[in-house]
């Protein structure tokens, strides 16, 4: 008989082995589906984990890839985290993400085709008050009137979904794109663009802005008052309150920074890597940065790691998709294994196993 | 007489603690057999494993004769094993006839089930509605709804696990009859409490456990208190030392204090007046669920009040949060150790700045100084002697006793003018409870005023130096607890709320044995 | 914009089709929630059963087949949320959120041969003389067995929640899995029982869609169908009847915006395709804001953890 059984206190070895655990337990199963598919599997999961880094004839491209796709991921991941520590469950990043784009990309088209430096970081203003602005929405229903958040978030996903469509087809749509849906370029107007700023390794100003809202996060979660609080509110809401924390405050914090972070998010893409606006521009990032914020245990520095591995599962996706004609949808199903598999593993950070013996009655 | 239950060499060990160690128990048809032990002595474990909760390492035990290994409550339950439990099994959202139906093997349908928790009720006078919600209950219905699911399945051993602390004397006393006319009628109890006065009216056989050992076995009323006392704890604890303390002004006001209700199953305070003067202790008392809790909310500040409805020391602060109350000197330790007063998996230095951040040099520009904050848990852990690895180990793996010494330590190190504590010894060891009622009186003699919410009328009378009774959210005008009797502690409480009417012929009887002095 | 093209009869006819899918899923959901699980797997139990259920019931050319896959796999989806939450004690809201991101990614590639496919048929069953009354008739009588077959779940859900032991067991394990647990209930069991069934009624709404609302397979053709399931528990209340009135009032207006949209409201299609998103909130809104009603009904343990030392 094999029986859990609560440790006294939570496992420190555990907590940084389960990642590493789920991954590969993922590898297995991953593989286990690529079979299913027809596919090698050992083939498959060498172009998805090594060739985008280490084969000479797409490294070159993909390399610099890894930070365009990390980037945003990273950023979300940092805003998410924030409030999954604090029990606030914003997981319409996705929606805050594409109004960020709207609003950012609509402040700096209303200036087209003015030529100062100065619009980019108006955009990057304007992009993170439209999350927050987005995240605020689901954040005071909570607090004012006690609304679910989890269903206000993400519903408010769709309506994104919808708006960026309206955008893209209307207002924001290029006057001289000959009627094409889609937004005026936004990489190729100087004023606005987002350009690679060392060549060759993907470091645009999304990723910067990333790495510093690493630094920050880990800083505000080790030393400062407002992260202690954070954590209590999400470990113990009772004793939070106990200890001075006012809840809502905490949930507009939460909801606002990690709106702000995912409009941000959004701006540096639709400026950079995407370049316009248009009706299918939510790929998805608010929701895989869901994945990435508890794949790096919600902590700073495993966010990092976490977003740089799922930027690595999209592009080696892309790579599987070209080389081996492995459908887009199968690094999708990956990645949610993925998160299954780290969900599973993580009971031993707070069980142990017993094997249990047969008992005299 | 012969042998109900016999457990022989009974032994429950978990990780770190061995809850049960060769323990033999033997209780006869008919008799009210006590189960003697202080908070962690492993009678829990050890009734849990009689009804079938807990699987025991090793040992045997037999019901009548045969052979008895309930693997689960079920099967106790078809043995005719019967279970109060020590915190209510019930569901406040469902009825008590719905309550009492879960608890059966085969009920009948409702309608004739609600019939025969009439009669019962009647039989037994242990009385209830049956259609009525179990959450809208006081604490003494409620464990009338625990005793009736259990005699309408007309068991042969019926296990009270500390049945009395949410009693008023006077509900001790009724309940009391009902045990006696189910003993008279055949039905064996094993009465598990650790308040000798009650075992001595209530039971002629003892076993007494000690760190999960049977230390003895007697009949309590051949044996005094205090050889009862050392049995149970093994040494003899002195009484708390009160004398030395000097009454200053008054340092908490509360003026007509009211509250709603908070949530679903709350209580509304209403029209609370109290002073506490400085170097004062003032018990309150009152059985669980009469706005315990909410009294501490409101004076810690978790649960906001009028204006003008609280003063400390002469300022108004009914409209200040937690924050802005410890800085001026009100400090609270509520009753829930984990999960309101302490966060379980955060390390004791984390706790330490739950609250310590606030009174402490712990804080500085909104940064928190880890190394200020563990030599503050440090010095808590030093002074309060605190069992523990170190800081570094998580609230949870403490003991309820260190634990509790931790947080009332936490809250009596940052020098507080006004200390309000809720249930500050419930599941506490002796030893510590000892060391924690001290605790409290060393700070009254400080100079603080000192608020001991309790339900352990001992407590109280060890303590405090005056006594107010909190009922269904109101407080009665504090009287001093010289020369207080049980009988007039009981009245204030609220005597036997809605029992008046049922009580039985030979409750009297048993009260003026309860009250004898031992 | 010419609103008289839009039928009255027709739309009240289509309005039990539209709300189908959502009152399956909601049902569903609303056992596991009375449970006390929070699974917030739906959307992600649906698209799979759409896309087994699309692809079963054209692979046999039966709906019936396609019906029980999409349940089928519905139940082995949750039954991995079951496992995680259950067994290995992890976090519902995120293995509830796994759930959804995988089922998208796995519906997908099941369903990438199906693109464009037409599904099979499914046959509508006139109710006798019913179907024949006037105006009643088209609205109520003439619709498949599946519509008919969520009116008696609903039906059969209330009776076994309110007139049944084992729904008195399944609500106390909601209410306290500690106090259940003491009293001898098999917790861990009752609940995993409880989510396959969810996983089944959820597989069962995605069928619906791809099956008879659509009727084919396209990706993320549920577009928040599991979400606004999930929301309508809330505005029931937990109580299947008031469930069923918010699937149909929100089938009836999801029905209106699709007619507002085919008859040429001078408002662009996405504003009118956001309203049934917007509306939910709304209606989240002034459920959670009655003074605490919507709480009164949650069940107690809603979403919490329950692990039993032995």
């Amino acid at each position: 008989m094999i029986a859990l059984e609560r440790r006294p206190a939570p496992s420190a070895v555990w907590r940084w082995a389960t990642p590493p655990l789920a991954v590969l337990l993922t590898m297995v199963a991953g593989g286990a589906m690529f079979a299913a598919l027809g596919q090698d599997p050992l083939v498959a999961i060498r172009t998805i984990f090594w060739d985008p880094l280490f084969a000479e004839q797409f490294a070159s491209y993909a390399r610099p890839q890894l930070l365009v796709k990390a980037g945003p991921l990273i950023l979300i991941a940092i805003g998410l985290a924030m409030g999954f520590r604090a029990g606030v469950w914003n997981i319409g990043a996705e929606g805050q993400y594409i109004v960020g784009a709207i609003c950012g990309a609509a402040a700096g088209l209303a200036l087209y085709p003015a030529d100062t430096r100065l619009i980019l970081p108006l955009m990057a203003l304007a992009g993170a008050l439209g999350g927050w602005a987005w995240a605020m929405i689901p954040a005071l229903l909570r607090t004012r009137f006690g609304t679910n958040e989890i269903l206000v978030s993400l519903l408010l996903v769709y309506v994104a979904e919808q708006l960026v469509a309206a955008m893209a087809l209307g207002p924001l749509r290029n006057p001289d794109g000959g009627g094409f849906p889609g937004s005026r370029n936004l990489a190729r107007w100087d004023s606005s663009a987002n350009p690679e700023l060392i060549v060759g390794t993907g470091m645009h100003w999304g990723v910067v802005a990333a790495f510093i809202a690493v630094i920050a996060a880990h800083v505000m979660f080790t030393r400062h008052l407002a992260g202690f609080q954070i954590r209590l509110m999400g470990e113990a809401p009772r004793a939070a309150r106990f200890g001075g924390v006012r809840a809502g405050r905490l949930v507009i914090l939460c909801f606002g920074v990690s709106g702000a972070l995912a409009g941000l998010a959004g701006l540096f893409e639709v400026t950079g890597p995407a370049g316009q606006l248009n009706i299918d521009f939510g790929a998805g990032y608010g929701f895989t940065a869901i994945i990435v914020a508890f794949l790096g245990r919600l902590h700073p520095i495993g966010i990092l790691l976490a977003g740089l591995l799922m930027a690595l599962t999209y592009i080696g996706g892309e790579l599987a998709q070209l080389t081996l004609g492995l459908p887009a949808a199968a690094i999708q199903a990956f990645q949610g294994m993925l998160l299954f598999f780290l969900l599973g593993v993580d009971v031993f950070t707070n069980y142990r196993l017993r094997l249990g013996r047969r008992r005299i009655a | 007489m012969s042998a109900l239950l016999q457990v022989r060499g009974l032994s429950k060990a978990y990780p770190g603690v061995v809850a049960n160690k060769d323990v033999d128990l033997t209780v006869q048809q008919g008799e009210i057999h006590a189960l003697l032990g202080e908070n962690g002595a492993g009678k829990s474990t050890l009734v849990k494993a009689i009804y079938g909760l807990v699987k025991p390492d090793a040992g045997t035990m037999a019901l009548l004769g045969k052979p008895y290994a309930p693997p689960e409550p079920r099967a106790a339950r078809r043995a005719g094993v019967a279970m109060v439990f020590q915190h209510f099994s019930l569901f406040d959202a469902l009825s008590v006839a719905e309550n009492v139906g879960l608890g059966m093997e085969t009920p009948p349908r409702l309608r004739v089930l609600a019939a025969e928790i009439a009669q019962v009720s009647r039989a037994y006078g242990l009385p209830l509605d049956p259609a009525a919600r179990v959450g809208d209950l006081s604490a003494g219905a409620r464990q009338r709804v625990e005793i009736v699911r259990c005699l309408l399945q007309e068991p042969k051993l019926l296990i009270m696990d500390e049945p009395t602390s949410v009693l008023t004397p006077q509900e001790v006393e009724i309940l009391f009859a009902t045990l006696q006319k189910l003993a008279r009628e055949g039905t064996s109890i094993l009465y598990i409490s650790h308040k000798l006065e009650e075992i001595r009216a209530l039971c002629r056989r003892a076993t007494i456990l000690r760190r999960g050992r049977v230390v003895g076995t007697c009949d309590p009323r051949s044996v005094s208190t205090a050889q009862l006392a050392e049995l149970m704890v093994g040494t003899s604890l002195k009484r708390p030392d009160r004398e030395g303390r000097n009454r200053g002004p008054v340092v908490l006001a509360l003026k007509d204090l009211s509250v709603p209700a908070p949530g679903r199953f709350g209580t509304a305070l209403s029209g609370i007046r109290l002073t506490v003067e400085g170097g004062e202790i003032v018990g309150i008392g009152g059985v669980a669920g009469n706005g315990q809790d909410e009294l501490l909310a409101a004076l810690s500040g978790e649960l906001p009040v009028g204006p003008r409805m609280i003063e400390l020391e002469g300022e108004e602060i009914g409209t200040l949060g937690p924050v802005a109350r410890r800085r001026l000197g009100l400090l609270a330790a509520p009753e829930e150790r984990l999960g309101h007063a302490a966060a379980p998996d955060m390390s004791l230095t984390e706790n330490a700045a739950l609250t310590g951040w606030m009174r402490e040099p712990i804080l500085r520009r909104g940064f928190l100084d880890w190394k200020a904050a563990r030599s503050f848990a440090q010095k808590v852990i030093e002074s309060f002697d605190v069992r523990t690895p170190g800081p570094g180990t998580a609230a949870r793996a403490l003991s309820g006793g260190n634990l509790q010494k931790f947080v009332i330590g936490r809250e009596v190190l940052q020098r507080p003018r006004v200390l309000v504590v809720n249930q500050p010894t419930w599941g506490v060891d002796a030893a510590a409870a000892a060391a924690i009622r001290q605790a409290l009186i060393d700070l009254a003699r400080g100079g603080a005023g000192v608020v001991v919410i309790t339900q352990d009328l001992d407590e109280i009378l060890e303590l405090a130096d005056r006594f107010a009774a909190l009922n269904a959210g109101r407080l009665t005008p504090p009287v001093p607890t010289e020369g207080l009797t049980m009988e007039r502690i009981g009245l204030m409480l609220g005597g036997a709320h809605d029992m008046d009417v049922a009580r039985p012929d030979e409750a009297h009887q048993i009260m003026e044995s309860y009250d004898a002095p031992a | 914009m010419d609103l008289s093209s839009i039928n009255s009869l027709l739309l009240l006819a289509s309005l039990m089709v539209a709300s189908t899918p959502i009152l399956l899923a909601g049902l569903g959901e609303l056992v596991v929630e009375r449970a006390g699980v929070l699974n917030l797997g739906v959307e992600g139990m649906m698209i799979t059963g759409a896309v087994c259920g699309f692809a079963i019931g054209f692979e046999t050319g039966s709906a019936l087949w396609g019906f029980a896959a999409a349940a089928a796999a519905g139940a082995v989806l949750s039954l991995v949320f079951g496992v995680l939450t259950q067994i290995l004690m992890s976090n519902q809201v995120a293995t509830g959120l796994a759930l959804t991101l995988f089922g998208l990614g796995l519906s997908s590639l099941i369903g990438q041969g199906y693109v464009g496919e037409r599904g099979v048929n499914v046959p509508d069953v006139p109710l006798g003389p019913l179907a024949d009354l006037p105006v009643v008739g088209p609205i109520l009588f003439r619709h498949d067995a599946v519509v008919y077959l969520s009116l008696f779940l609903c039906l059969a859900i209330w009776l076994f929640l309110y007139r049944s032991r084992a729904g008195l067991v399944l609500r106390s394990v909601g209410e306290s899995a500690e106090a259940a647990h003491a009293l001898g209930t098999k917790v861990v069991r009752i609940r995993l029982a409880a989510i396959a069934f969810g996983g089944a009624c959820a597989g069962l709404g995605g069928a619906y869609l791809s099956l008879v609302r659509v009727p084919q397979w396209t990706d993320g053709m549920t577009s928040g169908a599991g979400w606004i399931a999930l929301a309508l528990v809330v505005f029931s209340s937990w109580r299947p009847w008031r469930l069923l009135l918010g699937a149909y009032l929100f089938g009836g207006l999801t029905v209106l915006q699709l007619n507002l949209q085919a008859a040429g409201v001078k408002l662009p299609v996405e504003y009118l395709s956001m309203a049934p998103y917007i509306l939910t909130i709304l209606v989240l809104v002034i459920i959670s804001s009655g003074r605490g009603r919507a709480a009164l009904g949650a069940p107690a343990a809603l979403g919490r953890s329950f692990h039993a030392a032995a």
